[in-house]
């Protein structure tokens, strides 16, 4: 019996693309969509730059009775599962209705909708904050929206790591499946950009408070100095390799070999810290050693002393300067719940054209920071194996490998046994 | 209240019902096959309460099934009588 579980379905919804094919092609081309916010005014604030979606247009894509009950990232995260759901080649009307289930990411809620009501309650009156504030604000409400859409009756749950948030929820995909629930939904879709999550994204003091779009979120830089938010994310359809098999899926993705987390050490504690061992957690994982790994997704946080502890991380585990290194949502911004999954529809995309995207922006590495950064260009190389790392704030770390399906693209046939 | 200003406050508070549009055939399909659940009833009778100025009881959801029963409900509250 086989345990392999794979991705079969990709629904992007990024800044510099929606859809699977236009985020490809902007990411491949190293395509910066961090520009000042538009969506309100920040001039009164620290930070004035985020990675925005602007051509999203929720009513081309939803029933009007979605539009009043539902914040940005969940209006997102519903057209993201459609598509994944396209892609996968599944009709989730067919499938019966306790064989699907939905994990998703989540880190901040739906703030933009809070923030409409809490204009409401405050100017005009109780009486006018909407009944759909109960849950629309809520942590869970795109994985249940995402259920009620499709009719999914399997098991649900949210993940709340912070930016780590994506790869923890496909891990709890991959045992859901592996415990019986034959597709799962999972991912993560953010939109914090409006002035109350705006607000509760500074308090962390590692947004970045440069101006320029092209010099504010330099990870691994020398003159790094924090992130630059956006929103958006993926979805992805995770089914056991066996059954996409017997379907005939259109497409495998890769396979989820390996999983890893950890918590960092308590504050004041003098410890390493947790991300060496979720990488290594996952490696184990996956039955393989640093040896047979091709690429890193790193986490990029932009921040100068946690970049080094990724730097070391990646160093130690993979050897100095081995493997390529590359953070692609330095064209993005970090999306929050949505970084991780956006991570992983991208590793995937670079499993199946061979290609790992470039890290842009960055042009000064810093150099005791051992580690082969794929900086300005995208990189051509055969790739079987790649880690995607992520961290939350708080102390999340995770860790996830992925396997290329070994017969390529398109097929339909068995992963791994 | 006529039927075209509720109609006009539904679709505003919760949208289109499934699969159609709002219109004088709908007046009698029950909440549920329109596909319109309890929490967008409450914001329904929120959006009328502040629309008309009146005050709707809060087993509105229990105790209309279909827009003309919610009408019938509007018109008790708006001519002072206990609504049924």
């Amino acid at each position: 019996v086989t345990k392999s579980v794979v991705v079969t379905g990709l629904g992007i919804v990024a800044p510099n693309g929606l859809g699977v094919d236009r985020y490809w092609t902007a990411t491949q081309s190293g395509r910066n969509s961090i520009r000042r916010v538009s969506r309100f005014d920040p001039s009164s604030y620290p930070v004035q730059l985020a990675g925005e979606i602007t051509d999203f247009v929720p009513a081309a894509h939803l029933p009007s009775r979605l539009l009043p009950q539902t914040d940005r990232m969940t209006q997102l995260a519903l057209v993201a599962t459609d598509w994944a759901f396209a892609d996968s080649g599944v009709e989730p009307g067919l499938v019966p209705t306790f064989d699907m289930g939905v994990v998703t990411a989540s880190a901040s809620g739906g703030f933009e909708f809070g923030q409409h009501q809490l204009e409401n309650l405050w100017s005009r009156g109780p009486q006018e904050v909407s009944a759909y504030q109960s849950f629309a604000w809520f942590y869970a409400v795109n994985t249940g929206q995402i259920s009620i859409r499709n009719g999914m009756r399997g098991p649900g749950g949210v993940l709340v790591t912070e930016q780590a948030g994506g790869l923890d929820a496909l891990a709890q995909a991959r045992r859901l499946v592996r415990r019986g629930t034959p597709l799962v939904v999972t991912g993560g879709v953010d939109s914090p950009l409006c002035p109350w999550a705006w607000v509760a994204q500074l308090t962390s003091r590692r947004m970045s408070p440069c101006d320029d779009p092209t010099a504010a979120y330099l990870p691994f830089d020398v003159n790094a100095s924090g992130f630059v938010p956006g929103e958006g994310g993926a979805i992805l359809i995770v089914e056991r390799a066996e059954d996409a098999r017997r379907r005939g899926a259109p497409q495998v993705y890769g396979e989820i070999a390996g999983y890893g987390a950890t918590f960092d050490p308590g504050p004041g504690v003098r410890a390493e810290p947790g991300l060496r061992r979720a990488v290594e957690i996952a490696l184990a994982d996956a039955e393989i050693t640093a040896m047979d790994v091709d690429a890193v997704f790193a986490d990029g946080a932009g921040v100068g002393e946690l970049d080094r502890i990724e730097a070391e991380a990646i160093a130690t585990v993979f050897g100095p300067h081995r493997i390529p290194v590359t953070v692609p949502k330095t064209m993005t911004g970090r999306l929050y719940s949505g970084g991780a999954a956006l991570d992983l529809a991208t590793a995937l995309l670079a499993l199946r054209h061979g290609v790992v995207p470039p890290t842009i922006n960055v042009t000064d590495q810093q150099p005791n920071y051992h580690i082969d950064l794929v900086i300005g260009r995208a990189r051509e190389i055969p790739l079987h194996c790649v880690v995607v790392l992520a961290r939350g704030h708080g102390g999340f770390n995770a860790a996830v490998v992925l396997r290329a399906a070994p017969h390529g693209p398109g097929n339909g046939r068995s992963v791994r046994t | 209240m006529t039927p075209d200003d509720l109609i006009a406050i539904i679709r505003a508070s919760a949208g289109e019902p499934e699969g159609g549009a709002l219109d004088g055939e709908n007046m009698d399909v029950a909440f549920d096959d329109l596909g319109y659940d309890s929490i967008q009833l409450l914001e329904i009778a929120a959006h009328i309460e502040r629309k008309i100025d009146i005050a709707l009881s809060d087993n509105i959801v229990a105790e209309t099934r279909t827009i003309r029963e919610l009408l019938l409900v509007i018109d008790a509250a708006v001519a002072g009588r206990p609504a049924r």
